[in-house]
Protein backbone atom coordinates (compact mmCIF):
# COMPACT_ATOMS: atom_id res chain seq x y z
CA UNK A 1 0.00 0.00 0.00
CA UNK A 2 1.54 3.31 -0.68
CA UNK A 3 1.84 6.26 1.34
CA UNK A 4 -1.05 8.52 2.29
CA UNK A 5 -0.13 12.03 0.84
CA UNK A 6 -0.59 14.60 3.48
CA UNK A 7 -1.74 16.93 1.01
CA UNK A 8 -5.06 15.15 0.69
CA UNK A 9 -8.14 15.38 2.58
CA UNK A 10 -10.90 12.46 2.92
CA UNK A 11 -14.53 11.89 3.54
CA UNK A 12 -15.20 9.14 5.29
CA UNK A 13 -16.95 6.86 2.31
CA UNK A 14 -12.70 6.62 1.05
CA UNK A 15 -12.70 9.59 -1.29
CA UNK A 16 -9.80 11.96 -1.52
CA UNK A 17 -9.66 15.32 -2.02
CA UNK A 18 -6.83 17.84 -3.41
CA UNK A 19 -7.15 21.78 -2.87
CA UNK A 20 -5.51 22.80 -6.47
CA UNK A 21 -3.05 26.03 -6.50
CA UNK A 22 -6.05 26.84 -9.13
CA UNK A 23 -8.63 26.99 -5.96
CA UNK A 24 -9.64 23.43 -7.91
CA UNK A 25 -10.21 20.08 -6.21
CA UNK A 26 -9.37 17.46 -7.79
CA UNK A 27 -11.01 14.03 -6.93
CA UNK A 28 -10.33 10.26 -6.90
CA UNK A 29 -10.46 7.29 -4.23
CA UNK A 30 -7.70 6.23 -1.90
CA UNK A 31 -5.56 3.49 -2.58
CA UNK A 32 -7.05 1.32 0.38
CA UNK A 33 -10.28 1.46 -1.80
CA UNK A 34 -8.98 0.34 -5.05
CA UNK A 35 -7.66 -2.44 -3.00
CA UNK A 36 -10.35 -3.65 -1.07
CA UNK A 37 -12.43 -3.44 -4.47
CA UNK A 38 -9.73 -5.02 -6.72
CA UNK A 39 -9.28 -4.92 -10.35
CA UNK A 40 -11.51 -1.82 -11.67
CA UNK A 41 -13.06 -2.81 -15.19
CA UNK A 42 -15.51 0.43 -15.80
CA UNK A 43 -15.41 4.26 -14.30
CA UNK A 44 -18.47 5.79 -15.45
CA UNK A 45 -17.48 9.53 -15.21
CA UNK A 46 -19.54 12.78 -14.46
CA UNK A 47 -20.48 15.28 -17.28
CA UNK A 48 -18.17 18.28 -17.83
CA UNK A 49 -20.35 21.13 -16.39
CA UNK A 50 -22.44 18.83 -14.29
CA UNK A 51 -23.24 19.86 -10.83
CA UNK A 52 -22.12 17.89 -7.31
CA UNK A 53 -23.33 18.01 -4.03
CA UNK A 54 -20.89 16.84 -0.80
CA UNK A 55 -21.51 13.93 0.31
CA UNK A 56 -23.48 12.88 -2.79
CA UNK A 57 -23.24 10.41 -5.73
CA UNK A 58 -21.04 12.22 -8.47
CA UNK A 59 -19.31 8.87 -10.43
CA UNK A 60 -19.65 5.31 -10.44
CA UNK A 61 -16.87 2.59 -10.57
CA UNK A 62 -16.79 -1.06 -11.27
CA UNK A 63 -14.99 -3.36 -10.37
CA UNK A 64 -15.25 -6.84 -11.55
CA UNK A 65 -17.68 -7.84 -8.84
CA UNK A 66 -19.50 -4.73 -7.91
CA UNK A 67 -20.35 -1.03 -8.79
CA UNK A 68 -19.74 1.19 -6.18
CA UNK A 69 -20.99 5.23 -6.04
CA UNK A 70 -17.86 7.95 -5.86
CA UNK A 71 -19.19 10.87 -3.46
CA UNK A 72 -17.95 13.79 -4.14
CA UNK A 73 -15.77 15.50 -0.71
CA UNK A 74 -17.41 19.66 -2.16
CA UNK A 75 -20.11 21.13 -3.85
CA UNK A 76 -19.35 22.47 -6.89
CA UNK A 77 -19.25 22.19 -10.57
CA UNK A 78 -17.38 19.76 -12.65
CA UNK A 79 -14.63 21.45 -14.91
CA UNK A 80 -12.44 18.45 -16.22
CA UNK A 81 -12.64 14.40 -15.94
CA UNK A 82 -9.97 11.95 -15.99
CA UNK A 83 -10.43 10.60 -20.14
CA UNK A 84 -7.57 8.35 -19.42
CA UNK A 85 -10.08 6.20 -17.20
CA UNK A 86 -12.20 5.38 -20.53
CA UNK A 87 -9.61 3.49 -22.16
CA UNK A 88 -7.70 2.76 -18.44
CA UNK A 89 -9.75 2.25 -15.53
CA UNK A 90 -6.64 0.06 -13.80
CA UNK A 91 -4.69 3.75 -13.66
CA UNK A 92 -6.60 3.82 -10.08
CA UNK A 93 -5.49 0.29 -9.29
CA UNK A 94 -2.30 1.34 -10.29
CA UNK A 95 -1.68 4.73 -9.00
CA UNK A 96 -5.11 5.79 -6.50
CA UNK A 97 -3.51 9.25 -5.14
CA UNK A 98 -2.46 10.35 -8.76
CA UNK A 99 -2.79 9.58 -12.13
CA UNK A 100 -5.91 7.51 -11.23
CA UNK A 101 -7.71 10.80 -9.93
CA UNK A 102 -11.35 11.04 -11.15
CA UNK A 103 -12.60 14.50 -11.67
CA UNK A 104 -12.02 18.10 -11.09
CA UNK A 105 -14.31 20.11 -9.19
CA UNK A 106 -14.54 24.27 -9.24
CA UNK A 107 -15.89 24.27 -5.58
CA UNK A 108 -18.72 26.40 -4.33
CA UNK A 109 -18.33 26.41 -0.60
CA UNK A 110 -14.59 26.16 0.19
CA UNK A 111 -15.27 25.84 3.82
CA UNK A 112 -16.89 22.17 2.87
CA UNK A 113 -13.13 21.46 2.88
CA UNK A 114 -12.39 22.19 6.26
CA UNK A 115 -14.96 19.28 6.97
CA UNK A 116 -13.27 16.89 5.42
CA UNK A 117 -11.04 13.99 7.73
CA UNK A 118 -6.91 14.97 6.90
CA UNK A 119 -4.68 12.34 6.48
CA UNK A 120 -3.81 11.22 9.87
CA UNK A 121 -7.67 10.88 11.05
CA UNK A 122 -8.44 8.82 7.52
CA UNK A 123 -5.02 6.42 8.27
CA UNK A 124 -6.37 5.61 11.77
CA UNK A 125 -10.13 5.04 9.95
CA UNK A 126 -8.63 2.54 7.65
CA UNK A 127 -6.42 0.97 10.45
CA UNK A 128 -9.47 0.33 12.83
CA UNK A 129 -11.60 -1.26 10.24
CA UNK A 130 -8.81 -3.60 9.23
CA UNK A 131 -9.65 -4.97 12.95
CA UNK B 1 -18.34 5.68 -1.16
CA UNK B 2 -21.42 3.33 -1.43
CA UNK B 3 -21.26 -0.59 -1.65
CA UNK B 4 -17.97 -0.55 -0.30
CA UNK B 5 -16.88 -4.14 0.42
CA UNK B 6 -16.11 -5.14 3.67
CA UNK B 7 -13.07 -7.46 5.39
CA UNK B 8 -14.66 -10.16 6.76
CA UNK B 9 -15.25 -10.27 10.24
CA UNK B 10 -14.29 -13.92 11.94
CA UNK B 11 -16.39 -13.79 14.85
CA UNK B 12 -19.15 -15.92 13.10
CA UNK B 13 -18.14 -17.39 9.75
CA UNK B 14 -16.92 -21.01 9.11
CA UNK B 15 -13.19 -21.27 8.27
CA UNK B 16 -11.78 -24.45 5.86
CA UNK B 17 -8.80 -26.09 7.07
CA UNK B 18 -6.72 -23.95 4.35
CA UNK B 19 -8.01 -20.85 6.10
CA UNK B 20 -4.86 -20.35 7.40
CA UNK B 21 -2.76 -20.38 4.24
CA UNK B 22 -5.03 -18.47 2.32
CA UNK B 23 -4.41 -15.36 4.68
CA UNK B 24 -0.76 -16.43 4.70
CA UNK B 25 -0.76 -15.73 0.97
CA UNK B 26 -2.43 -12.63 1.45
CA UNK B 27 -5.91 -13.32 0.45
CA UNK B 28 -8.64 -10.82 0.58
CA UNK B 29 -11.34 -12.80 2.39
CA UNK B 30 -14.70 -12.52 2.74
CA UNK B 31 -18.06 -14.21 3.80
CA UNK B 32 -19.50 -16.46 1.43
CA UNK B 33 -22.34 -18.03 2.43
CA UNK B 34 -21.50 -18.24 5.76
CA UNK B 35 -17.86 -19.04 5.07
CA UNK B 36 -14.53 -17.25 5.39
CA UNK B 37 -13.39 -18.01 1.86
CA UNK B 38 -11.05 -16.25 -0.34
CA UNK B 39 -12.41 -13.69 -2.92
CA UNK B 40 -8.89 -13.12 -4.67
CA UNK B 41 -5.49 -13.32 -3.99
CA UNK B 42 -4.38 -9.85 -5.31
CA UNK B 43 -5.79 -10.01 -8.80
CA UNK B 44 -8.88 -11.54 -9.74
CA UNK B 45 -8.23 -10.70 -13.00
CA UNK B 46 -4.82 -12.42 -13.00
CA UNK B 47 -6.07 -15.31 -11.58
CA UNK B 48 -9.12 -16.09 -14.35
CA UNK B 49 -6.26 -15.45 -16.86
CA UNK B 50 -4.29 -18.49 -14.75
CA UNK B 51 -7.03 -20.75 -14.98
CA UNK B 52 -7.77 -20.01 -18.57
CA UNK B 53 -4.16 -20.29 -19.64
CA UNK B 54 -2.13 -22.91 -17.53
CA UNK B 55 -3.40 -23.94 -13.86
CA UNK B 56 -5.64 -22.68 -11.35
CA UNK B 57 -6.62 -24.14 -7.88
CA UNK B 58 -9.80 -23.23 -5.24
CA UNK B 59 -10.62 -24.24 -1.90
CA UNK B 60 -13.61 -25.35 -2.58
CA UNK B 61 -13.88 -27.23 1.33
CA UNK B 62 -17.07 -25.28 1.95
CA UNK B 63 -18.82 -27.54 -0.17
CA UNK B 64 -20.98 -30.17 1.11
CA UNK B 65 -19.74 -33.84 1.21
CA UNK B 66 -22.69 -36.53 1.51
CA UNK B 67 -22.44 -39.97 1.25
CA UNK B 68 -25.45 -42.81 0.78
CA UNK B 69 -25.23 -46.09 1.43
CA UNK B 70 -28.05 -48.71 1.97
CA UNK B 71 -29.22 -51.33 -0.64
CA UNK B 72 -31.86 -49.11 -2.05
CA UNK B 73 -29.67 -46.30 -2.70
CA UNK B 74 -30.17 -46.59 -6.51
CA UNK B 75 -33.78 -46.40 -5.87
CA UNK B 76 -33.76 -43.28 -3.79
CA UNK B 77 -31.64 -41.39 -6.22
CA UNK B 78 -34.12 -42.18 -8.90
CA UNK B 79 -36.69 -40.87 -6.99
CA UNK B 80 -34.81 -37.81 -5.62
CA UNK B 81 -32.91 -36.63 -9.04
CA UNK B 82 -34.35 -34.93 -11.96
CA UNK B 83 -31.99 -36.31 -13.84
CA UNK B 84 -31.23 -40.01 -13.76
CA UNK B 85 -28.37 -42.46 -12.36
CA UNK B 86 -29.54 -44.84 -14.26
CA UNK B 87 -26.91 -43.18 -16.86
CA UNK B 88 -24.22 -44.20 -14.55
CA UNK B 89 -22.98 -47.47 -15.50
CA UNK B 90 -19.26 -47.85 -14.59
CA UNK B 91 -18.13 -46.94 -10.89
CA UNK B 92 -17.11 -43.56 -10.52
CA UNK B 93 -18.66 -42.22 -13.18
CA UNK B 94 -20.41 -38.73 -12.00
CA UNK B 95 -23.78 -36.65 -12.91
CA UNK B 96 -24.84 -33.23 -12.75
CA UNK B 97 -28.82 -33.32 -11.40
CA UNK B 98 -31.31 -30.78 -9.92
CA UNK B 99 -33.26 -31.98 -6.81
CA UNK B 100 -36.56 -30.79 -7.15
CA UNK B 101 -39.32 -29.93 -4.48
CA UNK B 102 -42.89 -31.10 -5.37
CA UNK B 103 -43.53 -27.66 -7.24
CA UNK B 104 -40.81 -28.97 -9.89
CA UNK B 105 -38.79 -25.86 -8.40
CA UNK B 106 -34.87 -26.56 -7.41
CA UNK B 107 -33.65 -27.36 -4.06
CA UNK B 108 -30.18 -27.39 -5.38
CA UNK B 109 -27.90 -28.26 -8.24
CA UNK B 110 -25.58 -31.42 -7.45
CA UNK B 111 -22.63 -33.90 -8.39
CA UNK B 112 -23.86 -37.74 -8.00
CA UNK B 113 -21.15 -40.06 -7.98
CA UNK B 114 -21.79 -43.94 -8.48
CA UNK B 115 -18.94 -45.18 -6.33
CA UNK B 116 -20.76 -48.68 -5.36
CA UNK B 117 -24.05 -50.76 -5.62
CA UNK B 118 -25.25 -49.37 -2.51
CA UNK B 119 -22.58 -46.35 -2.00
CA UNK B 120 -23.29 -42.92 -3.78
CA UNK B 121 -21.96 -39.75 -2.99
CA UNK B 122 -23.39 -36.14 -3.44
CA UNK B 123 -21.57 -33.03 -3.25
CA UNK B 124 -24.06 -30.11 -2.80
CA UNK B 125 -24.03 -26.03 -2.50
CA UNK B 126 -22.16 -24.63 0.72
CA UNK B 127 -25.17 -22.51 1.23
CA UNK B 128 -28.00 -24.92 0.78
CA UNK B 129 -26.17 -27.30 3.31
CA UNK B 130 -28.74 -27.24 6.03
CA UNK B 131 -32.10 -27.30 3.86
CA UNK B 132 -30.62 -30.08 1.65
CA UNK B 133 -29.46 -32.64 5.00
CA UNK B 134 -32.86 -31.98 5.87
CA UNK B 135 -34.93 -32.67 2.85
CA UNK B 136 -32.82 -36.07 1.41
CA UNK B 137 -32.76 -37.60 5.24
CA UNK B 138 -36.18 -36.34 5.03
CA UNK B 139 -36.84 -38.46 1.60
CA UNK B 140 -34.27 -41.17 2.38
CA UNK B 141 -36.62 -42.35 5.48
CA UNK B 142 -38.79 -45.02 3.08
CA UNK B 143 -35.77 -46.43 1.12
CA UNK B 144 -33.84 -47.05 4.57
CA UNK B 145 -30.97 -45.26 3.23
CA UNK B 146 -28.24 -44.16 5.71
CA UNK B 147 -27.36 -40.42 4.55
CA UNK B 148 -23.82 -39.43 6.10
CA UNK B 149 -22.21 -36.10 6.10
CA UNK B 150 -18.60 -35.96 5.44
CA UNK B 151 -17.53 -32.74 7.05
CA UNK B 152 -13.85 -34.42 7.60
CA UNK B 153 -13.02 -33.97 4.02
CA UNK B 154 -11.81 -30.84 2.56
CA UNK B 155 -11.82 -30.21 -1.36
CA UNK B 156 -9.10 -28.55 -3.82
CA UNK B 157 -10.50 -28.21 -7.02
CA UNK B 158 -7.49 -27.64 -9.87
CA UNK B 159 -8.19 -26.20 -13.55
CA UNK B 160 -6.89 -25.01 -16.63
CA UNK B 161 -5.12 -26.70 -19.52
CA UNK B 162 -2.24 -27.86 -17.95
CA UNK B 163 -4.47 -28.52 -14.52
CA UNK B 164 -4.28 -32.25 -15.26
CA UNK B 165 -1.03 -32.62 -15.88
CA UNK B 166 0.36 -30.79 -13.03
CA UNK B 167 -1.50 -32.86 -10.09
CA UNK B 168 -0.60 -36.04 -11.98
CA UNK B 169 2.80 -34.76 -10.63
CA UNK B 170 2.07 -34.78 -7.27
CA UNK B 171 0.41 -38.21 -7.24
CA UNK B 172 1.81 -41.27 -6.34
CA UNK B 173 3.99 -42.90 -9.14
CA UNK B 174 2.31 -45.88 -9.33
CA UNK B 175 -1.46 -44.04 -10.04
CA UNK B 176 -0.26 -42.07 -12.58
CA UNK B 177 -1.44 -43.73 -16.04
CA UNK B 178 -4.86 -44.58 -14.09
CA UNK B 179 -5.51 -40.70 -13.35
CA UNK B 180 -4.43 -39.87 -16.58
CA UNK B 181 -7.04 -41.86 -18.14
CA UNK B 182 -9.86 -40.94 -16.20
CA UNK B 183 -12.61 -39.96 -18.27
CA UNK B 184 -14.36 -36.34 -18.17
CA UNK B 185 -17.19 -36.73 -15.46
CA UNK B 186 -15.15 -39.45 -13.47
CA UNK B 187 -13.65 -39.97 -10.31
CA UNK B 188 -11.53 -42.40 -8.55
CA UNK B 189 -8.90 -42.97 -5.70
CA UNK B 190 -5.38 -42.40 -6.05
CA UNK B 191 -2.61 -41.08 -3.70
CA UNK B 192 -1.17 -38.30 -3.13
CA UNK B 193 1.87 -36.86 -1.62
CA UNK B 194 3.14 -38.52 1.38
CA UNK B 195 0.79 -41.30 0.49
CA UNK B 196 -2.39 -39.55 1.35
CA UNK B 197 -5.66 -41.19 0.12
CA UNK B 198 -7.30 -38.72 -2.73
CA UNK B 199 -10.46 -38.75 -4.53
CA UNK B 200 -9.92 -37.21 -7.74
CA UNK B 201 -12.63 -35.85 -9.90
CA UNK B 202 -12.09 -34.70 -13.46
CA UNK B 203 -15.16 -32.07 -12.87
CA UNK B 204 -14.90 -28.60 -12.31
CA UNK B 205 -16.79 -25.66 -12.42
CA UNK B 206 -14.76 -23.27 -14.65
CA UNK B 207 -15.48 -24.52 -18.27
CA UNK B 208 -11.64 -25.59 -18.80
CA UNK B 209 -10.51 -28.83 -17.82
CA UNK B 210 -9.24 -30.36 -14.60
CA UNK B 211 -9.91 -31.93 -11.31
CA UNK B 212 -11.69 -31.68 -8.18
CA UNK B 213 -10.02 -33.39 -5.32
CA UNK B 214 -11.72 -34.74 -2.37
CA UNK B 215 -9.11 -34.99 1.31
CA UNK B 216 -8.69 -35.90 4.13
CA UNK B 217 -8.73 -32.09 5.76
CA UNK B 218 -5.85 -33.06 7.71
CA UNK B 219 -4.19 -33.52 4.66
CA UNK B 220 -5.14 -30.57 2.44
CA UNK B 221 -2.36 -27.76 3.14
CA UNK B 222 0.43 -30.57 2.26
CA UNK B 223 -1.98 -30.69 -1.10
CA UNK B 224 -2.26 -27.56 -1.49
CA UNK B 225 1.30 -27.01 -0.84
CA UNK B 226 2.53 -29.64 -3.30
CA UNK B 227 0.41 -28.06 -5.75
CA UNK B 228 1.58 -25.17 -5.59
CA UNK B 229 5.26 -26.25 -5.86
CA UNK B 230 4.35 -27.65 -9.19
CA UNK B 231 3.32 -24.51 -10.72
CA UNK B 232 -0.75 -23.91 -9.48
CA UNK B 233 -1.91 -21.06 -8.77
CA UNK B 234 -3.87 -19.89 -6.32
CA UNK B 235 -7.50 -18.76 -7.58
CA UNK B 236 -10.38 -16.80 -5.42
CA UNK B 237 -14.00 -17.63 -5.38
CA UNK B 238 -13.96 -14.53 -7.45
CA UNK B 239 -12.30 -15.89 -10.40
CA UNK B 240 -13.98 -18.61 -9.82
CA UNK B 241 -17.49 -16.99 -10.24
CA UNK B 242 -16.42 -15.28 -13.57
CA UNK B 243 -14.83 -18.41 -15.21
CA UNK B 244 -18.49 -20.47 -14.44
CA UNK B 245 -20.56 -17.55 -16.05
CA UNK B 246 -17.88 -17.73 -19.13
CA UNK B 247 -18.22 -21.21 -19.61
CA UNK B 248 -22.36 -21.00 -19.51
CA UNK B 249 -22.50 -22.82 -15.99
CA UNK B 250 -25.73 -21.73 -13.92
CA UNK B 251 -24.98 -20.68 -9.78
CA UNK B 252 -27.63 -21.56 -7.35
CA UNK B 253 -29.19 -18.84 -6.01
CA UNK B 254 -28.71 -16.47 -8.54
CA UNK B 255 -29.66 -18.46 -11.64
CA UNK B 256 -32.37 -20.55 -10.27
CA UNK B 257 -33.84 -21.35 -6.97
CA UNK B 258 -37.12 -23.01 -5.77
CA UNK B 259 -39.43 -20.66 -7.51
CA UNK B 260 -37.70 -21.63 -10.97
CA UNK B 261 -38.15 -24.61 -12.94
CA UNK B 262 -35.52 -26.29 -14.50
CA UNK B 263 -36.80 -25.50 -17.74
CA UNK B 264 -36.55 -22.08 -16.90
CA UNK B 265 -32.74 -22.23 -15.96
CA UNK B 266 -32.11 -24.01 -19.11
CA UNK B 267 -31.14 -26.64 -17.37
CA UNK B 268 -33.53 -28.60 -19.65
CA UNK B 269 -30.66 -31.22 -20.60
CA UNK B 270 -30.14 -32.42 -17.25
CA UNK B 271 -33.74 -33.89 -16.83
CA UNK B 272 -34.40 -37.29 -17.74
CA UNK B 273 -38.23 -37.84 -18.68
CA UNK B 274 -36.97 -41.94 -18.88
CA UNK B 275 -40.30 -43.82 -18.91
CA UNK B 276 -41.74 -45.09 -15.45
CA UNK B 277 -38.86 -43.62 -13.20
CA UNK B 278 -41.52 -41.63 -10.38
CA UNK B 279 -39.22 -38.54 -9.12
CA UNK B 280 -39.85 -35.57 -6.93
CA UNK B 281 -41.43 -32.84 -9.00
CA UNK B 282 -42.36 -34.96 -12.37
CA UNK B 283 -45.24 -34.61 -13.05
CA UNK B 284 -45.19 -30.33 -12.91
CA UNK B 285 -42.01 -30.71 -14.96
CA UNK B 286 -44.10 -32.82 -17.29
CA UNK B 287 -47.14 -30.25 -17.08
CA UNK B 288 -45.13 -27.31 -18.18
CA UNK B 289 -43.14 -29.07 -21.22
CA UNK B 290 -46.44 -29.28 -22.45
CA UNK B 291 -47.93 -26.34 -21.68
CA UNK B 292 -44.24 -24.23 -22.48
CA UNK B 293 -43.12 -22.00 -19.23
CA UNK B 294 -43.35 -18.67 -20.02
CA UNK B 295 -39.95 -17.32 -18.96
CA UNK B 296 -36.50 -18.56 -20.59
CA UNK B 297 -32.75 -17.98 -19.79
CA UNK B 298 -30.79 -16.23 -22.61
CA UNK B 299 -27.04 -15.01 -22.46
CA UNK B 300 -26.95 -11.67 -23.01
CA UNK B 301 -23.09 -9.69 -24.27
CA UNK B 302 -22.67 -5.54 -24.11
CA UNK B 303 -20.52 -4.45 -26.23
CA UNK B 304 -20.83 -0.79 -24.99
CA UNK B 305 -18.92 0.13 -21.69
CA UNK B 306 -20.21 -0.71 -18.97
CA UNK B 307 -20.87 -4.06 -16.06
CA UNK B 308 -23.88 -5.75 -16.55
CA UNK B 309 -25.00 -6.82 -13.06
CA UNK B 310 -27.56 -9.81 -11.06
CA UNK B 311 -31.03 -7.55 -10.74
CA UNK B 312 -30.66 -4.92 -13.63
CA UNK B 313 -34.00 -4.92 -15.56
CA UNK B 314 -34.09 -6.28 -19.23
CA UNK B 315 -36.23 -4.97 -21.44
CA UNK B 316 -37.71 -6.63 -24.28
CA UNK B 317 -40.69 -6.82 -26.41
CA UNK B 318 -42.61 -8.64 -24.67
CA UNK B 319 -41.99 -6.93 -21.21
CA UNK B 320 -39.78 -6.98 -18.49
CA UNK B 321 -37.17 -9.71 -17.50
CA UNK B 322 -34.26 -9.45 -15.42
CA UNK B 323 -30.36 -10.49 -15.25
CA UNK B 324 -29.69 -13.38 -13.19
CA UNK B 325 -25.99 -13.30 -13.41
CA UNK B 326 -23.99 -10.78 -14.87
CA UNK B 327 -20.50 -9.61 -14.54
CA UNK B 328 -17.38 -8.30 -16.59
CA UNK B 329 -16.04 -11.66 -18.66
CA UNK B 330 -12.14 -11.21 -18.67
CA UNK B 331 -11.79 -13.67 -21.31
CA UNK B 332 -14.16 -11.60 -23.39
CA UNK B 333 -12.98 -8.06 -22.07
CA UNK B 334 -16.39 -6.72 -22.09
CA UNK B 335 -19.62 -7.88 -20.29
CA UNK B 336 -21.89 -11.04 -20.23
CA UNK B 337 -24.71 -11.91 -18.32
CA UNK B 338 -27.95 -14.52 -17.99
CA UNK B 339 -30.61 -12.68 -17.88
CA UNK B 340 -34.87 -14.35 -17.42
CA UNK B 341 -36.74 -12.76 -19.65
CA UNK B 342 -40.42 -13.59 -20.85
CA UNK B 343 -40.32 -16.31 -23.77
CA UNK B 344 -40.93 -15.04 -27.69
CA UNK B 345 -38.97 -13.29 -29.82
CA UNK B 346 -38.08 -10.45 -27.71
CA UNK B 347 -37.09 -7.59 -30.30
CA UNK B 348 -33.98 -5.09 -29.58
CA UNK B 349 -33.25 -5.65 -25.98
CA UNK B 350 -32.02 -3.33 -23.66
CA UNK B 351 -30.86 -3.46 -20.11
CA UNK B 352 -31.52 -0.74 -17.55
CA UNK B 353 -28.09 0.66 -16.06
CA UNK B 354 -29.13 3.12 -13.41
CA UNK B 355 -31.27 4.93 -15.70
CA UNK B 356 -29.66 4.14 -19.17
CA UNK B 357 -31.11 2.04 -21.26
CA UNK B 358 -28.27 0.11 -22.78
CA UNK B 359 -28.95 -2.35 -26.13
CA UNK B 360 -27.36 -5.79 -25.67
CA UNK B 361 -26.78 -9.05 -27.91
CA UNK B 362 -28.64 -11.76 -27.30
CA UNK B 363 -26.38 -14.54 -27.59
CA UNK B 364 -26.11 -18.53 -27.33
CA UNK B 365 -23.78 -19.46 -24.34
CA UNK B 366 -21.33 -20.63 -23.44
CA UNK B 367 -19.17 -17.43 -23.85
CA UNK B 368 -15.63 -19.07 -23.39
CA UNK B 369 -14.89 -22.75 -24.25
CA UNK B 370 -11.50 -24.26 -24.02
CA UNK B 371 -9.96 -20.65 -23.32
CA UNK B 372 -11.62 -19.30 -26.36
CA UNK B 373 -14.21 -16.83 -26.92
CA UNK B 374 -17.26 -18.90 -28.90
CA UNK B 375 -18.18 -18.00 -32.83
CA UNK B 376 -20.85 -15.27 -32.19
CA UNK B 377 -19.42 -13.37 -28.83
Amino acid sequence: MSEIPGDLKFLKSHEWARAEDDGLVRVGISDHAQDQLGDLVYVELPEIGSAVKAGTGAAVVESVKAASDIYSPVSGEVVAVNELLNDKPETINEDAFGEGWIFLVRPSDRAELGELLDANEYEELVENEDH
Amino acid sequence: MRDFPRQATSAMTEKTVLNATHRALGARMVDFGGWDMPINYGSQIEEHHAVRRDAGMFDVSHMTVIDLHGARTKDFLRHLLANSVDKLKAHGKALYSCMLNEQGGVIDDLIVYFLGDEFYRLVVNAGTRAKDLAWIEQQAKAFDVQVKERPEFAMIAVQGPHARAKVLGVLHEVDRPRIEKLGKFAAAAAQGPHGMPLFVARTGYTGEDGFEIIVPAEHAVALWEALAAAGVKPAGLGARDTLRLEAGMNLYGQDMDEAVSPWEANLGWTIALDEGRDFIGRNVLEAQKATGVKRVMVGLVLDEKGVLRHGQKVLTANGEGEILSGSFAPTLDKAVAFARIPVGDPGATRVDIRGREVPVRLVKYPFVRDGKPCEGI
